[in-house]
């Protein structure tokens, strides 16, 4: 009897902490681990995004917009990393949550961003569980999965810390 | 080092250039008797009888078609002229005294280009209940991640 209580006790509990894992799973994107939402965008130079595609490489996914302060101090590091770090399997993927594409092309091409920038729009934010605060970044690694998630002002050494140590596993 | 050091400064001298915003009000300029926190917020939209403010979004539309607080509207962004214009707009035939509660929760509070302007633009129409929905970090942070009501397609 005292067995069977247990039991009960430990299943309502693991029941508890999946709703509970799943609606902040929701609540803050994809969670660690589980596999990057996947998604093909074409991007402003007209190259093709495919997520799935990247899979062996280590995947920077970073949602922006031209009127996000702190995005725009993030993102020529960025592209420094992805000279830095290309030939090791980097992949920045920039995703602007601007309303219109025009500033988005005048910010690109002005700060000759060496990766990949398509526009986001309500789905993909949905997908990574909606995109409500920027600077938004996600770390996917070689093997598709969500690695790490850096909301708003980071620290770009933490980011950086966290993605050497991707690019080391192979 | 020295390098990441240089890409900040010249990131942060950038987005000045790129914006597109007008001198704007920096949100940190409003008063902190003018804003209204999360909390407080949730209990003026739950209180049932009350006279509910108007709450207008002045930040991105795409934020706000993801998700925004129950019943507001979105006449943003604060920092572009067709924003200001277009909350004008919206409140031209508002008593001045009504009640109104803007929010954006695009960014950290003080990297907000959009309520210091739409705030500013309000109180120079001579509005008089005009207060500001504090987001330290964010509308996800710091209103969905806290269970508080959303709609939207989120």
């Amino acid at each position: 009897m005292a067995v069977r209580g247990l039991l009960a006790a430990w299943a309502a509990l693991a029941l508890a902490c999946t709703v509970a894992g799943a609606q902040a799973a929701s609540a803050r994107g994809p969670a660690t681990g589980k596999p990057a939402p996947q998604f093909v965008r074409t991007a402003l130079d007209g190259q093709r995004i495919d997520l799935a595609a990247l899979r062996g490489k280590v995947v920077l996914l970073n949602f922006w917009a031209t009127w996000c302060a702190p995005c725009q101090v993030e993102m020529p590091v960025f592209a420094e990393w992805q000279r830095q770090y290309g030939a090791q399997g980097l992949q920045v993927v920039g995703v602007s949550m601007d309303d219109e594409a025009e500033p988005v092309r005048r910010l690109v091409a002005h700060l000759r961003l060496n990766y990949p920038v398509a526009m986001g729009d309500e789905k993909l934010g949905a997908q990574y569980g909606g995109v409500l605060g920027l600077p938004l970044t996600y770390l996917i690694g070689r093997d598709g999965r969500i690695q790490a998630r850096f909301q708003g002002e980071t620290d770009p050494a933490k980011i950086q810390s966290k993605l050497k140590a991707l690019l080391a596993s192979r | 080092m020295v390098i990441l050091s240089l890409l900040l400064v010249a990131g942060a001298r950038l987005h000045a250039q790129f914006s597109g915003a007008p001198s704007f009000s920096s949100a940190s300029s409003i008063s902190t008797s003018q804003l209204i926190q999360p909390e407080e917020m949730n209990r003026l939209l739950q209180a049932k009888g009350a006279a509910r403010p108007l709450v207008l979004q002045v930040g991105s539309r795409l934020m706000f078609a993801q998700a925004h607080i129950p019943g507001s509207e979105y006449v943003g962004p604060g920092s572009q002229p067709a924003g200001l214009d277009a909350l004008k707009a919206r409140v031209a035939r508002l008593d001045h005294k009504s009640p109104i509660v803007l929010y954006c929760g695009c960014c950290p509070w003080n990297r907000c280009p959009n309520v210091g302007p739409a705030y500013k633009l309000l109180a120079d129409l001579g509005f008089t209940h005009v207060r500001v929905l504090y987001f330290a970090n964010n509308f996800g942070a710091d209103w969905v991640e806290k269970g508080y009501p959303v709609e939207g397609a989120h």
